[in-house]
């Protein structure tokens, strides 16, 4: 079976689709977290995809600096979780509404 | 000499400074001097009359005056001074250039240049300077004017000497000299001006001496508003000359006006008239004469020096002075003449029923400048200067011969309670009576020859009602004067016996002024012989002849007349005064004296009370300019501020405002404030709608964000 570039994609697109669909309705922020590693992840595969069908480097590269950024943000983003619970005793992203207009 | 001209008004000026300091000092360190006056006045001693001015002799009674000998000598002193160089320059100039050559000294510019356009084309520089002219007219002015001035001097040193103002007095004295001296001495019509405000200044400063009177102080303020009429019309006069000859010094303004006539006749009338207001105020003339009765106010010596000798007869020295012009005016001429010779009857009527002894004489001098208007107005501008010339030698006589009376009195000025003063006061009763008969115009006596003149040439320049008035007024004089005599010297004494007592003779720094002003007016009418008695013997018509310059196409000859008329008419005006006499002998003394007058008052009660109060010219002047145009106008003027400034102006004014007061309001609520509340109210609406999307709810904005960028997402696809 002969895998395309289209089904690379088509599966990216699946994935980030699920992750943002995952950031907008859930309300547990570990979960939105994780779809957002999702959200990056589907980015990835995109980049790879297209470094392998265009022989260039570069994207994989740029998909390595993302797999770091997410590292960093995953640390960031459970440090404010931690932090979240301490003030709120909760993780529904509901409640973090301090920034209402 | 001639050049230290302007050392003559200096002295007195430098006099007025020393004594108005020392008695500034002397003010100042002794306290408020009204104080002790109030106590020792003689008008609170004196016997209530309605004018008393003169100071008692109780000199124990009185705190010593400072610097009294410093004052007493200086003040003389600089009239003396200024006396020797008016005669050392006067006959400086006569020997070295003759009376026709006007010598002008000029001390220093005053304004100096400034170009004006002219009526009837042309322009001039207006500068004036402080320039003195020494000619025939003003030698004659400061010559009799510091001699009569520094026997006043002197006679004041004793009869001020108890008052505790006798600094201020003396202060006072030399400013009004120096005033005089510049009003006669002035080369223009501006410096001429400044001293004809400096004397009326300073009469109403001395007519106010005893300032803490009523009476003193409300005539010093009439004497003053009176003669700001008059200066009102001189002011106007010199506006006029300006503009016609672009300059306002007499030489050049006489010369232009005698070279050219044609161009100044169109003028001659107002301008003549103009400057007649002005003398009429000065020289107290119908209708501005009121002042000077009420000016007796002042102390008598003042009233001799400033309103009988010298400051009255500035009228007269400006008419002289500006012939030229006057004689271009034929109506103002003839109008100068009719109101010189109303006013010298009238005052005359007046003075026959006064019974106030300075009243008398305030009023015979009044007649007297009448006739010096009359002399001028018929064009016998000589006759006019003469008369001035004799009148202030037995006038400024009269007066202190009546000051000295009202001295021995304490005060009394009534002629009522007088009489039989001859015994106590010979030497007054002596020179008073010389001046009498020289006012009466008996020959040989000073007035006779200067009067007569005056009656002669009116006579002669063909005004025979005119002169028919003058002659009456000529009898007038000498009834109402010789009554003085007899009311005053003659009969028994009518005063208490404490007056009576009281009588003496005055001090001699007061009896020699008299005797030399009495033998002054004896002699002083030796200037004017008339050429029927001596050939070329009237030396004052050869004297003025230059101030008469020739008008270029108006040389008329002299109206003559023959000796025989001259020689009748001088019968007959001395038969007039001669009647005079004789009829105030016969009311006025031997065994039935006053019976007459008493039965003629009786007999015309009207006539007599309307003579006794003047005519009623005070009360009508009072009805209709004070009470009439002053409150009656202040009434108009109220109710026209009521109505129409308030009423109009104000009132519509603030409807106005109102209305667009409400107009702006209603602008600033609904327009202005609308934009403001529109903006603000925009706003929240707007800021009510975002509102909503800042939830702060994180995945609210990452929906916005996604579908938002599916949008444009599939924008770009369909319009790509």
């Amino acid at each position: 079976m002969n895998v395309t570039i289209n089904d690379y994609l088509a599966l990216s697109f699946l994935i980030f689709t699920i992750g943002f669909v995952g950031v907008l309705v859930r309300r547990n922020f570990l979960t939105v977290l994780m779809s957002i590693e999702l959200m990056l992840n589907a980015v990835n595969l995109n980049l790879i995809a297209f470094s392998r069908r265009l022989s260039d480097l570069t994207g994989q590269i740029f998909s390595v600096f993302v797999i770091t950024i997410a590292a960093g943000e995953a640390a960031i983003g459970l440090a404010i979780i931690i932090s979240l619970y301490r003030q709120r005793k909760t993780l529904n992203v509901d409640e973090a509404d301090t920034m209402e207009g | 000499m001639k050049d230290l001209l302007w050392l003559i008004p200096l002295f007195p000026l430098a006099g007025f400074l020393v004594n108005g300091i020392l008695y500034l000092v002397s003010h100042r360190t002794h306290g408020e001097p009204t104080h002790g006056h109030e106590a020792h006045s003689p008008e609170a001693k004196a016997v209530a009359p309605p004018h008393a001015s003169a100071p008692s002799a109780h000199a124990d009674q009185h705190p010593a005056i400072p610097f009294k000998s410093v004052h007493a000598i200086v003040s003389p002193l600089m009239i003396a001074l200024s006396c020797i160089v008016s005669l050392g320059a006067i006959f400086d100039w006569v020997r070295t250039e003759g009376l026709a050559h006007p010598h002008v000294v000029t001390i220093a510019t005053w304004i100096p240049q400034g170009v004006n356009a002219l009526r009837g084309g042309g322009s001039a520089a207006f500068s004036v300077d402080w320039s003195f002219r020494l000619d025939p007219l003003s030698a004659l002015m400061i010559s009799f004017v510091t001699f009569v001035g520094f026997l006043i001097h002197v006679y004041s040193v004793g009869y001020m000497g108890h008052e505790e103002g006798f600094g201020r007095f003396f202060a006072y004295l030399n400013l009004f000299m120096f005033s005089m001296l510049l009003l006669v001495l002035g080369s223009n019509f501006v410096v001429m001006f400044t001293g004809w405000e400096g004397v009326g200044l300073c009469s109403y400063l001395l007519i106010g001496y005893y300032y803490e009177k009523n009476f003193a102080a409300d005539a010093g303020k009439k004497a003053f508003v009176v003669n700001r009429i008059g200066d009102l019309g001189f002011a106007l006069g010199i506006f006029g000359i300006f503009a016609i000859f672009g300059s306002l010094d007499f030489g050049t303004v006489f010369a232009a006006a005698a070279a050219h006539p044609e161009k100044f006749v169109p003028y001659a009338t107002v301008i003549c008239l103009s400057l007649f207001v002005g003398a009429m105020g000065k020289s107290a003339q119908i209708p501005l004469y009121v002042w000077l009765p009420d000016a007796m106010a002042g102390p008598t010596p003042v009233s001799a020096l400033i309103h009988a000798a010298t400051m009255v007869t500035a009228g007269v020295y400006m008419v002289a002075r500006c012939n030229v012009l006057f004689r271009l005016s034929p109506d103002a001429m003839l109008f100068v003449a009719v109101i010189g010779c109303a006013t010298a009857i009238f005052a005359a009527s007046i003075a026959v029923a006064q019974n106030d002894i300075k009243k008398v004489l305030a009023y015979s001098t009044i007649s007297q400048l009448g006739y010096m208007f009359l002399a001028c107005g018929v064009g016998a501008f000589v006759g006019g200067m003469f008369h001035v010339f004799t009148h202030a030698f037995f006038k400024a006589c009269l007066f202190l011969g009546s000051g000295s009376v009202i001295h021995a009195m304490a005060g009394e000025q009534d002629m009522r309670k007088m009489g039989g003063l001859k015994s106590r006061m010979p030497t007054t009763y002596w020179t008073y009576l010389v001046s009498c008969l020289a006012i009466a115009g008996i020959i040989p006596f000073a007035g006779f020859f200067s009067k007569d003149e005056i009656l002669g040439e009116t006579f002669g320049s063909g005004h025979r009602l005119l002169y028919a008035v003058g002659l009456i007024t000529a009898g007038l004089t000498a009834f109402y004067m010789f009554r003085t005599v007899f009311m005053t010297f003659s009969g028994k004494f009518r005063g208490t016996e404490e007056q009576e007592h009281h009588l003496h003779e005055s001090p001699g720094t007061m009896t020699w002024p008299l005797r030399i002003l009495g033998v002054g007016a004896v002699v002083a009418g030796f200037v004017g012989i008339p050429e029927v008695f001596r050939a070329h013997g009237h030396l004052l018509k050869n004297w003025l002849a230059p101030i008469f310059l020739p008008i270029a196409g108006h040389e008329g000859a002299e109206p003559g007349m023959t000796p025989g008329l001259e020689i009748g008419l001088m019968a007959v005006s001395v038969a007039v005064a001669v009647a005079g006499i004789l009829v105030a002998l016969r009311f006025y003394t031997g065994e039935r004296a006053f019976a007459t007058p008493k039965r003629i008052a009786e007999r015309f009660p009207s006539a007599h009370r309307v003579l006794e109060n003047k005519y009623y010219v005070d009360e009508a002047y009072d009805a209709v300019f004070v009470e009439g145009l002053g409150k009656g106008g202040g009434r108009f003027l109220w109710d026209f501020d009521a109505r129409v400034i308030d009423g109009f102006f104000v009132h519509g004014a603030r409807n106005v405002v109102m209305a667009l007061s409400w107009l702006s309001s209603f602008f600033d609520q609904y327009v202005v404030d609308g934009m403001v509340n529109g903006v603000a109210g925009t706003l929240q609406a707007g800021y009510r709608g975002l509102k909503r999307a800042q939830s702060g709810r994180v995945q609210n904005y990452a929906f916005v964000m996604g579908g938002g960028f599916l949008v444009l997402v599939a924008a770009y696809l369909i319009w790509r």
